[in-house]
């Protein structure tokens, strides 16, 4: 069933090496070059990310103030919540895109590799701005990744300028790599690759960057409003001038709500490529997922407010913020139902890849769970701002989107480094990671139910247990992740040699050519119109 | 799906039934906390189901579909006729949760006339609760000592959950709260009453409640409003109404006494000891937590009040400051929250404390004298 | 390499991008008087704009009353005083009253002030009709001067049956800072 296209593939012929030294990496406009530098850096953010976690749940150990003062806890976990989603998620998402969809679709880089070179490259330096900022008198952002105002505004210290120079350096660097996955969607197609037959992963992307495309400039706007409120005069948030507070927290939403799509559409993507491919079947339902992604997408732009329902609201509108929240849950039911549905009568082996992706899906799932509940408005008026919340985004988050990455990572390892990554090892990672995720997370619905508010540096006595119980599960799953770094640098430097299709039942243009694949790929496009990418007809 | 069926349900399962359980919501004192706990259980048990379904297939296709078994993958991947299946029954569902939600939200979106209205006003970090139709107001402050929090002594039953001067309402009648904030957004929260509410900073928001049980129920700020946001704790005392009316009529008492007090004290001047005494003893319990117990702030956020001009320097523009508060910043107005000598003696301590050796003494009476000048 | 190899049509996508982007960030900023609209509209958080209403020229339905409560305060920062001359009143929906404000000043300097209004629940909002106010315009008020400032209003009888009470709050806040220094010093001490 697997396709044959790589044969004819003609890339040795005028093949080049990629150039050596610091200029390779800073000049390049390969796509792969660019896709394992955000590969690289979001794994770096995702450590600093973590260690940041890592003195939240320190402190949380137990009752009372042990090792940072409450002004550097709030610091810790808005620059551990900025640096997760814009650090680590985002930069993953954007290198596997990098890496994977102009191999997916049979196009020789991405349509704008320039613009490509850019959109990473001005990354580091939005991190390290929002990473100086905690050095600065007064501390970094301590508002929350959310910067409500005024809190944000008028009661923020200095670093307030710092904080919105390095969002808007995110914003600028995420849409140039959305408008990049785009185009080279629209035009680098290899013949024959029409929408249709397009993996799922570039269907999720193409998707996710039109919502990047939409919601980024709109945060930037957000940030603006912050910017001209604390040092310019303007009162948009400030009761005096004629503003409301309560109006940041609609316009951040309508950002935020999407943005939190951006985080999991492509973990579907990926989940869809890895799943088929160890049950080795083709995916159940290729057409409706690709329907439920676009309908999920549309929904998000009318479900903001469900973050907004204690801030006072006329009882039509919580009515219609709730329905259009609870509607979410059809289109990821489909999906979920689809990837079941794959693995029925399959012939399923447990490679890492498959383990990780199915942990995602029940993981996820339960976070989908908890979301549903968290969609109920009388009910949220309990559940908002605890713990039962950062159980829920954690769950989608971690267990959800960092999962799908790690299953991606591991699935096609073999084609970025040309070896088999240690199985061994890598099993080892998922089950430690595994357990410890929910001996982090699982508890924190917990002590939300009980009553205990999220972002407090210190609690009531009825929670201590719980959260030590936690913090044990987050040190863990904390140095869990250190197996994975292993696994990757002794993939990089060598093993088991990988062939061109490691998995017996992937599917797809990027098994077609060697492992690792070649610096350039389909030079010269390759015909897909007989052997589509699922081998399937999806009518 | 009536909420006997549920309750019901509920009984069988002992573990989520059992009363105010340490993991799960709490049922509360008021009929909407009820019914809120009732939906909550409601939505619960039907996501386990799905999930066990779901779950289910998923574990069974995993022991049984396995290439270890000898399994050849089937071939099939689409049927139209599933995927509406699988669309149209999550939504009936969904349209089953939707009833109960809807009911119990405009249950509690409940008008009718209330019998007490309570103004709530969150500041940075503590509350402010204020009788309508009574001159009865004061702040609601964290009574957890500082060495508890620090580990020099051991925490308390109620740990950062007691506060000086709880609020007081009458059970058994409606009480309406209507909530704002002096600086940024806080959240007035008390889970027994399911009621959580944001105090918006110019705004003014609306909740109510009618509590069953006498008692003491406690929650706590629920919006991130800066430094001491887990430190700001509520606590709600429900006396029975006859045993409130005494209360309340008592408090106006002590609050005129107290008045008439101050006004007879303006004529005596404290001594240095005294006011640098009752200073200390003040700074630590409003100034310190931002200000620092050694008077040096946190640079960048709080400034410093050991050596700064205004303490060494101008008299009249610290006593302003501490009496009015300043806008834009986190210093509030004092004037309203401590008595006319504590003011003077918080004052004269800043001016004198951590080397400011100013020397100088304000009194009361020049706080007075400044306040209505 | 590859954008020689691209469709030509590469930069007009980019161009529609761009323009999307640049429209939504404009979006952004299109919020904040879509959110006054939709306040207005819906008496979303208790907001409404400021104008003046027309004089009532419906019945009144003496049937019901409804209770209006008045709230005031005065941002930090800020030494006035400033209270309502009633807690709260009584009305026919219908029913045109004034209530008067009293503020002082008790500082030496003169000061300009505004207030800032809000009202619970929301909805009542939209049926809350000011034919007077003194929070239509800023507030000068000289040195150790006191004032009587009226507010006339009316609640409009459409007032749905299960509002019964309409909370109205005041904010003061001070305005002086803005003002320009002649403006602040032709504050004329009130004659009373």
């Amino acid at each position: 069933m697997s396709t044959v296209v790589g044969e004819m593939d003609q890339h040795d012929d005028h093949h080049h090496h990629a150039p050596s030294g610091v200029t390779r990496w800073l000049f390049t406009t390969n796509h792969k070059d660019i896709g394992s530098m955000y590969l690289w850096f979001s794994f770096i953010m995702f450590l600093v990310g973590g260690s940041m976690a890592m003195v939240i749940r320190a402190e949380l150990f137990q009752p009372g103030l042990q090792l940072v003062d409450p002004h550097f806890f709030n610091q810790m976990t808005t620059v551990h919540g900025l640096i997760m989603v814009f650090g680590a998620v985002m930069p993953a998402f954007t290198g596997l895109a990098n890496w994977m969809i102009p191999m997916m679709i049979g196009a020789p880089d991405m349509a704008l590799p320039r613009m490509n070179n850019w959109s990473f490259w001005i990354l580091p330096f939005a991190f390290a701005i929002l990473l100086a900022s905690l050095f600065m008198e007064g501390g970094g952002p301590a508002f929350g990744w959310t910067f409500y105002a005024p809190l944000s505004t008028t009661y923020s210290s200095d670093s307030t300028a710092l904080f919105v120079f390095s969002v808007h350096i995110m914003g600028i660097s995420s849409i140039m790599g959305a408008i990049n996955v785009i185009v080279t969607i629209m035009n680098m197609r290899a013949p024959g690759m029409t929408y249709m037959k397009m993996p799922l992963f570039v269907w999720s992307w193409f998707i996710t960057a039109f919502l990047l495309i939409a919601v980024m400039p709109v945060l930037a706007g957000a940030v603006t409003m912050v910017l001209t409120d604390k040092y310019f005069g303007t009162s948009f948030f400030d009761a005096a001038g004629g503003g409301d507070p309560v109006m940041f927290q609609h316009i951040f939403w309508f950002f935020g709500h999407p943005e939190v799509y951006i985080m999991i559409l492509p973990s579907f993507g990926i989940v869809s490529a890895i799943i088929p491919a160890f049950a080795r079947k083709p995916l159940f339902g290729y057409a409706s997922m690709v329907y439920a992604t676009a309908a999920i997408a549309g929904l998000s732009f009318l479900v903001w407010a469900h973050h907004m329902f204690t801030t006072g609201m006329p009882v039509f509108a919580e009515l219609f913020f709730m329905y259009c929240t609870m509607l979410i849950s059809v289109p990821t039911g489909v999906k979920v139902f689809n990837w079941v549905a794959t693995m029925w009568r399959g012939s399923i082996t447990f490679e890492t890849p498959m383990l990780f992706s199915l942990a995602f899906v029940i993981l996820f799932t339960i976070g989908g769970f908890s979301g549903l509940m968290l969609a109920i408005t009388p009910v949220d008026f309990q559940y908002h701002d605890t713990y039962f919340v950062v159980a829920h985004f954690h769950y989608v988050l971690v267990s959800g989107a960092i999962f799908s990455i790690m299953a991606a990572a591991y699935f096609w390892l073999p084609k970025w480094t040309g070896h088999m990554y240690d199985e061994g090892l890598a099993k080892l990672h998922f089950w430690a990671s595994l357990i410890s995720v929910n001996v982090l997370f699982f508890p924190m619905h917990f002590a939300g139910l009980a009553g205990m508010p999220r972002r407090i540096p210190d609690y009531s006595i009825q929670f201590a247990d719980i959260n030590q119980i936690v913090s044990i599960g987050g040190f863990a799953f904390g140095l869990s992740q250190l197996i994975f770094l292993w696994v990757v640098i002794k993939c990089v430097k060598g093993g088991e040699k990988a062939p061109a299709k490691p998995w017996e039942g992937a599917e797809g243009l990027e098994w077609t050519v060697p492992s690792p694949a070649p610096y350039h790929t389909f030079d010269t496009p390759p015909d897909t119109s007989k052997t589509p990418p699922e081998a399937q007809d999806h009518g | 799906m009536s909420i006997r069926l549920i309750t019901a349900l509920t009984a069988m399962f002992p573990i989520a039934a059992q009363a105010q359980s340490q993991f799960n919501l709490t049922q509360g004192v008021t009929e909407i906390s009820q019914r809120v706990y009732d939906l909550h259980m409601t939505i619960f048990y039907i996501c386990c189901v799905i999930g066990v379904i779901v779950f289910g297939a998923m574990f069974w296709s995993m022991i049984r579909h396995r290439k270890s078994n000898g399994r050849k993958p089937a071939t099939f991947h689409e049927s139209v006729k599933v995927e509406i299946l699988w669309t149209i029954i999550p939504f009936l569902i969904l349209i089953g949760m939707a009833i109960p939600a809807t009911s119990t939200l405009i249950a509690m979106e409940d008008s009718s006339e209330s019998d007490v209205t309570v103004l709530v006003t969150g500041s940075q970090w503590k509350w402010h609760y204020k009788y309508f139709d009574s001159n009865v107001e004061y702040f609601s402050l964290l009574a957890t000592q500082r060495d508890q929090i620090e580990n020099k002594l051991e925490k308390g039953e109620n740990y950062l959950l007691e506060v000086d001067r709880p609020l007081v309402i009458p059970t058994d009648r409606k009480v309406r709260f209507l909530i704002t904030s002096d600086d940024v957004i806080h959240s007035w929260w008390v889970p027994d009453f399911a009621v959580k509410k944001d105090a918006n900073p110019g705004f003014i928001n609306e909740a109510w409640t009618k509590v069953d049980q006498p008692g003491i129920y406690r929650g706590q700020c629920a919006e991130l409003c800066g430094k001491d946001h887990g430190f700001m704790p509520v606590v709600v005392i429900a006396k029975e109404p006859a045993e409130y009316d005494k209360w309340l009529a008592a408090q106006e008492e002590i609050q005129r006494k107290a008045k008439e007090e101050e006004q007879r004290l303006l004529a005596m001047s404290m001594d240095m000891t005294e006011l640098m005494d009752l200073g200390e003893q003040v700074y630590l319990g409003s100034c310190a937590a931002c200000h620092q117990a050694n008077g040096e702030g946190i640079p960048g956020v709080f400034p410093a009040l050991k050596g700064s001009p205004m303490a060494l320097n101008d008299m009249e523009g610290h006593i302003d400051i501490v009496v009015n508060g300043k806008s834009g910043t986190s210093m509030q107005a004092f004037g309203n929250q401590l008595s006319l000598r504590e003011l003077a003696a918080v004052i004269t301590y800043e001016r004198n404390a951590w080397g400011n050796d100013t020397g100088e003494t304000v009194q009361a009476s020049d706080v007075n004298a400044y306040m209505n000048e | 390499m590859a954008e020689q190899q691209g469709k030509p049509d590469n930069t007009r996508i980019v161009r529609r991008l761009l323009l999307t982007v640049v429209g939504m960030f404009a979006f952004g900023f299109a919020l904040v008087p879509l959110y006054d609209v939709f306040c207005d509209i819906t008496g979303f958080n208790g907001r409404f704009t400021d104008g003046q209403a027309a004089a009532n020229t419906k019945t009144v339905d003496t049937s019901r009353t409804v209770n209006v409560q008045f709230i005031t305060r005065v941002n930090k920062g800020m030494p006035w005083g400033f209270e309502p001359e009633v807690n709260s009143v009584r009305v026919h929906p219908g029913e045109t009253k004034v209530v008067n404000f009293l503020a002082n000043n008790p500082t030496g300097g003169n000061m300009i002030a505004q207030a800032i209004p809000s009202v619970a629940p929301g909805e009542a909002s939209l049926y809350l009709n000011k034919v007077e106010c003194f929070c239509f315009n800023q507030q000068p008020l000289a040195a150790g001067a006191k004032t009587a400032m009226p507010m006339q209003f009316y609640l409009d009888p459409e007032i749905p049956d299960d509002i019964h009470t309409v909370t109205l709050s005041y904010t003061m806040y001070d305005m002086t800072e803005n003002a320009t220094p002649d403006a602040l010093a032709a504050i004329a001490q009130p004659v009373n």
